[in-house]
């Protein structure tokens, strides 16, 4: 029998939520593949990260609670993954395609001899197993398949629901026997502090480009984002400008969004950038360039100067009784 | 201080792809080719290391010999000899990565110095596959490099924030943007690459079977979102966001 096993995500014992919609797509690989879904998750002080993935709709979840792996390192949580992998009989193993899935998964790959598809947005089984992904910054989908006996897949998370919260499934305790390593080391992890929802989590997105000149200007930005309980984002030229943070970076090499609403203001819609954005729901563009690109995958387009229109939106958001 | 450092042929990322009908593949007509965006900010660390340390560094290329001109464009830029792994294969990175870990072995580099993602395939594996295969530490997304005392210090673009990382070379370090900023290839530096070596080996020479544990089946174009309709005021604006999308 062949099982799944979905490595989970968190930060400093928080669960995070793109480990749930990772359990969603390995729920939907045991339709195509039978067997059981598992979830790995390694830290130290995780028992409430444990508890809640343990309401995820997997069928069992394996833990190691140990100080080697109180901070995260590939070059640790590869063998214990892939231990973990072997002993459970799973060979098909998935990990969310954030920063952490990307610089893990692959490692475990290369250690089972998997093929590895990266981002995968389906997955189904009519006479083997296949898996959609998107490429050449969303504007080519594939269908491939793996000829490997294990495969190592990471998951778009955006494309997956999180499923209803379910009665808790047996967890396990288990001692892969990993040790610390002597060739890498963790040194330090500088947050950007933030009461707002995270970008792959938000329902409202204010996303910002290079046309607002400068870092004060983003807080028009973020005033219209607060009001709409929102995230902030920002284009790669508004990053690299120094405007914004880079984990405000939305885009083929920044984050993959999906929510609800989401407003680009002052960017002109490079493809790159959409890459990152053109799932989300509903688009709105405020740009003064008519011609901006960005408007062909608007839904609602405003030609607008920036400075005058975003606080005036706010402004009448707020008088209308929308929002905080 | 050897430096390896890699670079892929990809199609210009500012082009926009046309899809064969018969869903086999992209158009390649009156296609441009460059180097893939992020191998330029590995090539120009690389330089930089050796800049600072003295050493060589070394271009690698896997594909056709087409990819000769993506590396002349990187000895252009200041590298000092190439590799070309000449192959007409489709290629996985996995395979890429079993070819380049069998390069490592034969020039033994101090550090391994890639792109985190190539923007056609856009798979970012192949930087954590080759240090799997070679059992190396890996620090990839790198915006910050640091080389002394045998360790590197790489500063790392991840979810949340930032975070540094130190590995014991000889590792594989995967660049982001802002790693640094590339340079042009100078005139007298195009025309001292005409010059420099440049060698080719086949997957052969390696021993590396290169079919695909990966296979491409279709290709095709995703679902466009339709153009929406430009609204001629904040106020519009309101209104069509709260009575038509229903979104606030
Ligand atoms: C390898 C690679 C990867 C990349 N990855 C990403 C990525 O992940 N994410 C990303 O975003 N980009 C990415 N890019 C960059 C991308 O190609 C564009 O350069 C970038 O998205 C442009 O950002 P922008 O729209 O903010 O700036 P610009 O293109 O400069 O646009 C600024 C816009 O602001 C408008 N504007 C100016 N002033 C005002 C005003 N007062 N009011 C209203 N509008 C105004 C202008 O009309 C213009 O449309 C990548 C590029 C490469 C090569
Ligand atoms: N065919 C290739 N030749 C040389 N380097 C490559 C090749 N394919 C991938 N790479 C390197 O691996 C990085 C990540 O590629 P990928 O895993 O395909 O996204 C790229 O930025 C390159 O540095």
């Amino acid at each position: 029998m062949s099982n799944i096993l979905v490595v989970a995500e968190h930060q400093n014992g928080k669960l995070r939520k793109v480990s749930l919609a990772t359990v969603a797509f390995a729920k939907e690989a045991a339709k195509a593949t039978g067997g059981q879904v598992y979830v790995a998750l390694l830290g130290h002080n995780i028992s409430g990260a444990v508890a809640e993935i343990a309401t995820s709709g997997a069928d069992k979840v394996f833990f190691e609670d140990s100080p080697v792996f109180a901070t995260y390192l590939a070059e640790t949580y590869t063998p214990a993954i892939v231990k973990i992998a072997q002993t459970s009989g799973s060979t098909l193993i998935c990990g969310p395609s954030s920063t952490f899935g990307k610089d893990l998964l692959p490692r475990i790959a290369g250690k089972l001899n998997a093929g590895m598809v990266s981002d995968a947005i389906a997955v189904w089984n009519d006479g083997g197993l296949k898996f959609k992904r998107p490429l050449w910054a969303g504007n080519v989908i594939t269908t491939v398949e793996v000829t490997t006996p294990s495969k190592v897949v990471t998951v778009r998370t955006t494309e997956f629901e999180a499923l209803p919260e379910s009665a808790p499934c047996p967890t396990e305790a288990v001692a892969t026997g990993v040790t610390a390593v002597e060739n890498a080391q963790f040194v330090s992890f500088d947050q950007v502090k933030s009461e707002r929802p995270e970008l792959t989590d938000a329902a409202v997105i204010v996303a910002g480009g290079r046309g607002l000149k400068s870092a004060e200007n983003f807080g028009m930005v973020a005033e219209l984002a607060d009001l709409l309980r929102g995230a902030v984002g920002a284009s790669r030229a508004a990053v690299d400008s120094g405007y914004a943070p880079n984990v405000w970076q939305i885009g083929q090499t920044g984050k993959v969004v999906a929510p609800d609403l989401y407003f680009a203001v002052a960017i002109s819609g490079a493809i790159q950038h959409l890459a990152g954005m053109k799932g989300s729901k509903c688009i709105v563009a405020i740009n003064k360039d008519a011609e901006a690109p960005i408007f062909q995958v608007a839904d609602y387009g405003l030609v607008a100067d920036a400075f005058q229109a975003v606080p005036e939106l706010t402004q009448k958001l707020k008088a209308a009784g929308i929002g905080a | 201080m050897k430096i390896l450092t890699t670079v892929k042929r990809v199609t210009d990322p500012d082009m926009k792809v046309k899809l064969k009908s018969d869903g086999t593949g992209i158009v390649t007509d009156n296609v441009e080719y460059k180097m893939n965006s992020f191998d330029e900010y590995g090539v120009e660390e690389a330089i930089r290391l050796k800049d600072k340390h003295g050493g060589e560094v070394v271009v690698v290329s896997v594909g056709t010999s087409d990819s000769a001109t993506q590396i002349r464009t990187a000895l252009a830029m200041g590298a000092d000899r190439g590799i070309i792994v000449e192959t007409g294969a489709n290629l996985d990175s996995d395979a890429v990565a079993r070819l380049l870990a069998e390069v490592v072995q034969k020039e033994a580099p101090d550090i391994i110095i890639m792109g985190k993602q190539s923007v056609d395939s856009d798979r970012n594996q192949t930087g954590q596959l080759l240090a799997a295969y070679l059992d190396y530490p890996q620090a990839t997304f790198a915006f910050s490099l640091e080389v002394a005392d045998g360790w590197a210090s790489v500063g790392r673009e991840v979810d949340g924030g930032t975070s540094v990382k130190r590995v014991k070379l000889p590792a594989v370090i995967t660049a982001d943007l802002r790693l640094n900023e590339p340079r042009y290839a100078s005139l007298p530096g195009i025309m001292k690459a005409k010059k420099k070596q440049l060698d080719t080996l086949t997957p052969d020479d390696l021993g590396v079977d290169v079919t695909e544990r990966v296979k491409v089946l279709v290709y095709e174009a995703p679902d466009e979102r339709k153009a929406g309709r430009i609204v001629a005021s904040v106020d519009e604006l309101i209104t069509v966001l709260r009575n038509e999308a229903k979104a606030i």
